[in-house]
Order: C-alpha cells, then sequence, then structure tokens
C-alpha cells in the first residue's frame, strides 16, 4: 500500500471531511482545513435553508390565520365546516407517501432503478390521493358558498391550506419529474444531487402539515 | 475486486475515494465519508435503515392517532386538550426531523441544525409575536365584544 492510502486507514482524516469509521476521533481545526465540503453536503445544506424560508412563509401564514380565526363576520367556523375524518385519510396518505419517499431514498442509495421507480410511484399515488382529497374539501366549501370570500377566517384558512395544496401539487410534478430523469439519465451525481433536494423536499411538506392538522382541523374543532 | 492503478488521487482502490462514489440518500447530512468501504455501504444498513424508517413511521402514526383521539376524549381534562395536541405535534416534528430527515448531532449535520434553530427562531417570532401584537391592538381599539364581528 502506498502513503496515501495508509494515511486513509491509520492516520486523521486527509481529507478533514468527518469521521472516518476507521480513523478514530477527526480533527476539526474550524478554519476549513481539506477544502469544501462535499457536494452534497453543499447541496443539502443550500436546500435545507430553501426549505427553513418556506417555513418561514408558512409560519407568517399560520400567524395571519390564528389572527383571523374568529374574525367570521357572521358566517361559519371551524366546527361547522371541517370533517375531521377527511382530514384523517389526508394525513394517512402524506405520512404513507414520506415513508415511502424514504424508502425511495434507500433505493436511490443502493442504485435500484426499479425499487425507486415503484417507491416513488407510491408516493406520488398517495400525494394525489391527498390532492384529489383536499380539492375535493374545497369544492364542496366552495359550493357551499364558504369559499374564500366569505370571512376573513376562510380567506386565511383558504391561503394557508391552499398554499400547502401548491407545494404538494408542485412536488408531483417534481416527482414526475425525478422519475423520468432517473430512467433516462441514471444514477448520475447531478441527478441524485436532484433526488436529495426532491426528498428533503416531500418530507418537508409533510412536516408543514402536521402543523396544519393540528393547528387548523383539530384545534379549530376543538376550540370554538 | 477490479482495482486501477494507485494514484495520489485515487489513493486506495477499496475505498471510495472521489465524490462521484458516494451517495447520500435523502439525509440532509449523512455520516457515509470518504475511506468507507462500498460493501460497507450496501451492507452496512440496509436493515438499519428500513429499521429506522418503520420506527418513524410507527412513531408518526401513533402521535397522529393520538391527536385526532384527543377530540372528545375523556382522557385528558378537557381544558388541557388544546395544549396535548399542540405537544403531540411537535413531538411529531421532531420524530420527522430525527427518522425521515436524518437530523443528528454528527459534525457534518452541525450547519443544518443550526439553521434549523435559527428557523425556529424566526418562525416563534412571527406567529408568537404577531398574535401578541394583534391581541394588544383587539384590546386596546375594539372595547366591546360584540364590535369582533366586526373585525374583517
Amino acid at each position: 500500500m502506498s502513503a496515501p492510502s495508509t494515511a486513509l486507514r491509520t492516520g486523521k482524516d486527509p481529507y478533514h471531511l468527518g469521521h472516518a469509521p476507521s480513523s478514530g476521533t477527526p480533527e476539526f481545526t474550524g478554519h476549513g482545513a481539506g477544502g469544501p465540503a462535499p457536494k452534497p453536503i453543499v447541496v443539502g445544506y443550500g436546500f435545507w435553508l430553501f426549505i427553513l424560508s418556506d417555513v418561514v412563509l408558512f409560519a407568517s401564514f399560520f400567524a395571519a390565520y390564528a389572527v383571523l380565526v374568529y374574525a367570521r363576520a357572521g358566517g361559519p367556523g371551524p366546527r361547522d365546516l371541517f370533517d375531521l375524518r377527511t382530514t384523517e385519510i389526508e394525513t394517512a396518505c402524506l405520512l404513507l407517501s414520506s415513508f415511502t419517499c424514504g424508502l425511495a431514498s434507500m433505493a436511490v442509495g443502493r442504485r435500484s432503478l426499479l425499487w425507486t421507480e415503484i417507491a416513488l410511484a407510491v408516493t406520488g399515488l398517495l400525494g394525489a390521493t391527498f390532492i384529489g382529497i383536499e380539492i375535493h374539501e374545497f369544492a364542496r366549501l366552495v359550493a357551499a358558498d364558504d369559499g374564500p370570500s366569505r370571512s376573513a377566517f376562510l380567506t386565511a384558512f383558504f391561503t394557508l391550506v391552499g398554499c400547502h395544496g401548491l407545494h404538494v401539487t408542485c412536488g408531483l410534478l417534481w416527482l414526475a419529474t425525478m422519475m423520468a430523469q432517473l430512467r433516462a439519465k441514471g444514477f448520475t451525481p447531478s441527478v441524485r444531487h436532484r433526488y436529495l433536494c426532491y426528498s428533503l423536499f416531500w418530507h418537508a411538506l409533510d412536516i408543514v402539515w402536521i402543523g396544519i392538522f393540528s393547528g387548523v382541523y383539530i384545534i379549530g374543532v376543538l376550540m370554538q | 475486486m477490479s482495482s486501477p492503478p494507485e494514484t495520489p488521487e485515487h489513493p486506495s482502490p477499496l475505498r471510495i475515494s472521489s465524490e462521484e462514489d458516494f451517495d447520500l440518500g435523502s439525509r440532509v447530512g449523512e455520516d457515509r465519508v470518504l475511506g468507507q468501504l462500498p460493501s460497507e455501504l450496501s451492507s452496512r444498513t440496509l436493515r438499519a435503515e428500513l429499521g429506522g424508517y418503520l420506527i418513524g413511521l410507527a412513531l408518526a402514526a401513533l402521535l397522529t392517532a393520538a391527536a385526532f383521539l384527543s377530540v372528545g376524549t375523556q382522557a385528558i381534562y378537557a381544558p388541557g386538550i388544546v395544549m396535548a395536541v399542540v405537544v403531540f405535534g411537535l413531538a411529531q416534528v421532531g420524530v420527522h426531523l430525527v427518522f425521515f430527515l436524518h437530523m443528528t448531532t454528527a459534525p457534518d449535520n452541525t450547519n443544518n441544525a443550526l439553521a434549523l434553530a435559527f428557523g425556529f427562531l424566526i418562525v416563534c417570532v412571527i406567529v408568537f409575536g404577531t398574535i401578541w401584537v394583534m391581541h394588544q391592538m383587539d384590546h386596546n381599539m375594539m372595547p366591546t365584544s360584540s364590535s369582533l364581528t366586526m373585525l374583517h
């Protein structure tokens, strides 16, 4: 074995990238020794920052909803409008799709095109079911004359939940694009980086949905 | 295993020696690093990784069920139900972050954790700040509760 390879086995992490399993405790100088982090780390970090800014957007809509939830102009409130059965099914769909997205990530890590495509297809079906149920619910509200123009409460509700639904719809488009790219290009580094971003996006949407089903639907039904 | 000629750029033919060779799956930050054997990569973790996702799914389903079941339950002191739902929600966010987004305390994840902490701070400032300020304005500008219906 040549010198560099011995260094990999026995010495301190030669690239200062982290904790190589075989090299014991790494040394972190904190002075950027060893150059920039590997690309997947940088890509993940950058997209994570975007997701956090997206969460801040949702936080603004949550705040608007919390302020306006009692501004009903004599119209109906959450208890009159929301059917928790529907919300339960939507929640189950999105949670399971987050899980199957994780399975797809495992398949990507193992370069299995078949399993990746299967897991992504299931993810997409569950996401589409979620969107279908949500559109159905919105259509029911609008048909009953309880659309966004009915009261400030309903405006805030449609903005918040509709924005999440729009994100899920974009996520479905992205998912279809990922499936096509994986088939056409295979597991090239750039496709894998894109897939990493996509999976972060999809998991983050499920986290936002936790806030919506708890804060808007359940607590809305609990409070008057 | 075939061995390409050793060069300084590729110190060991057995080990993952370039960024092209390793993959991060769904992880925000991942602890697979240069110098790891490809065979470790593929076999190390099939069960562990699947187990992680299954544990996450089970915990998330449990917390979701608890949140929905707390509507109209007798098991929780009635005025505390709203707080219970909030706690279930926050716990589930934690479960998703750990088991689905793989937030860890690993060194290559420090930046992600710090960004998350900052994001959490901003979210709290926006939500609680807005509720606080608007509540004060309501309080000062609308003396009677009947005028609340004219709010919008």
